[in-house]
């Protein structure tokens, strides 16, 4: 009897094996088997092994993208973060205007992420947008095409412009569910502002800001489109991010072999620091 | 410490709207341990708030002592409260909890440590002082949110808002005793708001009993339950509540459906002066059956319930149904029970005020 319930519960997940089969598996087998052959065309493929990795993990304008997609991933994290967490505190608890304000911080976040850098595009343009003409009058060298810093710093600025909203909403949600009890309690132990933050407020956030760390690594770390606009992964190679890197060398240059080995390491890397992000804010809870 | 002083004290949420504690003026002594009894919604959180300080009274004063700290935010009026929930700080350790309301007061670390080890050794928390605090029972949590109030020499009060509705029913008595010993010890003032008459009556020396924004009888719980001044009181308190009975008065008996109880004379007097809806009100407990001889009242008899030391018999006397309790189940004949109302027991009440 009991058996037979087992199987009819495989039957019933069968549905969904079959939709990540293939969605999920099936693209990922293709490019494994990509990244161990060599592939010239339908029918002449040469096994090579290891060969891609070996090259992939040795080229050095891969190393460039990797270190400078991990410094940007670490400014995104730096900035957007704790900035979140700020706006979020002083957003309204209640009244008229915490859908107002809700509604406007959702308003970046419901942008195609290639319209947001067009709009970055027109907007940092030294001679015609907005912020670039009024950087230069008051007497900066703005220039986010042919200087490497401008880039960069228009291309974060860009993304917390983005991303920040997600991470308020997340820690406002997460603001809103802790019980009026404790701020009593607080006020009543002459608690400061930053004791209550720092012992009630900080640790309640602990579940949300993991999804908002987790979420903002995952996506800076595979961030494409806004800077491909925007820059283009100029000037030089100053903002060229891994995904950039990988589709110049798969539809590019059409190295599918290197490219699929590329993206393995590229995958297993962004699986590597979520677990990371995950035990570390996890394992919090768990000390003393 | 401090005694609690409510001068003409009111309270509406809006202007203009309705009042959510209706006028009151009520002295609560220095050490004394009330409770605040009533259905959901009757006005006891509210005033609890009130007296810590989370709210301020739309009119008159609260008084601690000889000091008004009607104005006076929570954290400068030396109280402790105790929340419905356990609220204590997840990430501090139980030691740093009960430190917390010192440190923040920037009180040195050696005072701190002989305080927090005093009160924890009080409330049998010394065992757990390094451990997490996160991860203890709520019975233990609930123990070092008290802890908080009474790590300051200087709390003159603490309000507990519920403090047993996540406690385990097994563990419920041993922290009412634990609060009981506390309150000996220290002899602080205790405000206690339940809607439990259990709990509001083992551990309050008075009990407060409010309904819709009013607070209608202070007293001790035999008070409350040998003369409730209200028919509400009556009803609420006791299990199951006081038996009423709408009545009429003839000389010195109350007239039930045509049966004629005797009452205290000058209780009847009092009644027929006062008008209005008269109702005769007695315990459950204290109808007592008739003797062989005696002349007595028959109660026709709808249902008995065994509850273990005693039974409870559902009747009707006329048209009015009746509880009544009872030692043993003999003394039921064949047409029913036969039942005295002794004198002193049988209270009269007119429009829902105890007369007399």
């Amino acid at each position: 009897m009991e058996k037979r319930e087992y199987q009819w519960a495989w039957l019933m997940v069968l549905p969904v094996v079959l939709v990540v089969a293939f969605s999920a598996i099936m693209p990922l087998m293709t490019v494994v088997n990509y990244s161990v052959q060599d592939i010239f065309g339908p029918d002449s493929r040469f096994f090579v092994g290891t060969e891609w990795f070996k090259e992939v993990l040795r080229d050095p304008q891969l190393h460039g993208a990797l270190i400078r997609q991990i410094i940007f991933s670490a400014a995104v994290l730096l900035i957007q973060i704790p900035l979140g967490i700020g706006l979020a505190l002083c957003l309204p608890k209640k009244g008229p205007w915490v859908s107002v304000s809700l509604v406007l911080l959702a308003l970046p976040l419901l942008v195609p992420w290639n319209v947001v850098g067009t709009i970055w595009q027109v907007f940092a343009r030294p001679d015609v947008g907005l912020a670039g003409v009024f950087l230069n009058s008051i007497g900066l060298d703005y220039n986010y095409t042919g200087d490497s810093v401008d880039a960069w710093v228009t291309v974060l600025v860009m993304d917390v412009w983005h991303w920040t909203s997600l991470v308020i909403l997340l820690c406002y949600a997460g603001l809103q569910a802790i019980p009026d009890a404790f701020y009593q309690a607080a006020r009543i132990d002459g608690a400061s502002r930053w004791a209550v933050f720092r012992y009630i407020e900080l640790p309640k956030l602990k579940g949300v800001l993991l999804i908002a760390i987790l979420l903002r690594f995952i996506f800076s770390f595979r961030i494409y489109a806004e800077p491909f606009v925007l820059t283009g992964g100029g000037p030089g190679n100053a903002t060229t991010f891994l995904s950039q890197r990988l589709t110049t060398m798969a539809v590019g240059q059409f190295d599918l072999g290197p490219a699929a080995a590329f993206s393995l390491v590229y995958f297993l890397i962004i699986l590597l620091f979520s677990y990371v992000f995950y035990l570390t804010i996890l394992n919090m809870d768990r000390e003393g | 410490m401090a005694r609690i002083e409510l001068n003409h004290l009111a309270h509406q949420y809006a202007p203009g709207g309705d009042y959510a504690l209706q006028p009151m003026q009520h002295v609560w002594e220095d050490g004394g341990a009330y409770a605040l009894l009533g259905p959901s919604g009757c006005g006891k959180t509210t005033l609890l708030n009130i007296i810590s300080g989370l709210l301020q009274p739309s009119e008159g004063r609260v008084m601690f002592g000889e000091r008004d700290v009607t104005t006076l935010p929570p954290e400068q009026r030396n109280i402790g409260q105790v929340f419905q929930f356990p609220v204590i700080y997840d990430t501090m350790s139980v030691f740093d909890n009960l430190a917390f309301p010192l440190r923040n007061r920037k009180l040195g670390e050696d005072y701190v440590e002989r305080r927090v080890t005093h009160i924890a050794g009080m409330l049998g928390l010394e065992d757990v002082l390094k451990r997490r605090a996160n991860n203890l029972t709520a019975d233990a949590k609930q123990k070092i949110s008290l802890g908080r109030g009474l790590v300051r020499e200087d709390v003159a009060a603490v309000l507990f808002d519920e403090p047993l509705t996540v406690i385990d029913p097994h563990l419920k008595w041993q922290l009412r005793r634990k609060l009981r010993e506390v309150h000996e010890q220290l002899n602080l003032t205790l405000v206690y708001v339940t809607h439990d008459q259990t709990e509001a009556l083992t551990f309050a020396d008075k009990v407060v009993v409010m309904l819709a924004g009013q607070v209608l009888q202070v007293g001790t719980p035999q008070a409350l339950f040998e003369r409730p001044e209200h028919t509400f009181v009556g009803y609420f308190i006791g299990s199951p509540g006081m038996n009423f009975l709408d009545c009429q008065v003839d000389g010195s008996h109350a007239v039930v459906d045509g049966e004629r109880i005797p009452v205290d004379p000058a209780m009847a007097e009092a009644a027929r002066t006062a008008g209005g809806l008269l109702q005769l009100g007695i315990r459950p407990g204290l109808i007592r059956p008739a003797g062989a001889d005696e002349p007595g009242l028959t109660v026709k008899v709808d249902k008995v319930e065994d509850l273990g030391d005693y039974e409870l018999v559902t009747g009707h006397l006329g048209q009015h149904q009746i509880h009544v309790r009872l030692e043993q189940s003999e003394k039921i004949g064949s047409d029913g029970l036969r039942v005295v109302f002794p004198t002193e027991n049988a209270l009269l009440y007119a429009d829902d005020k105890l007369v007399g």
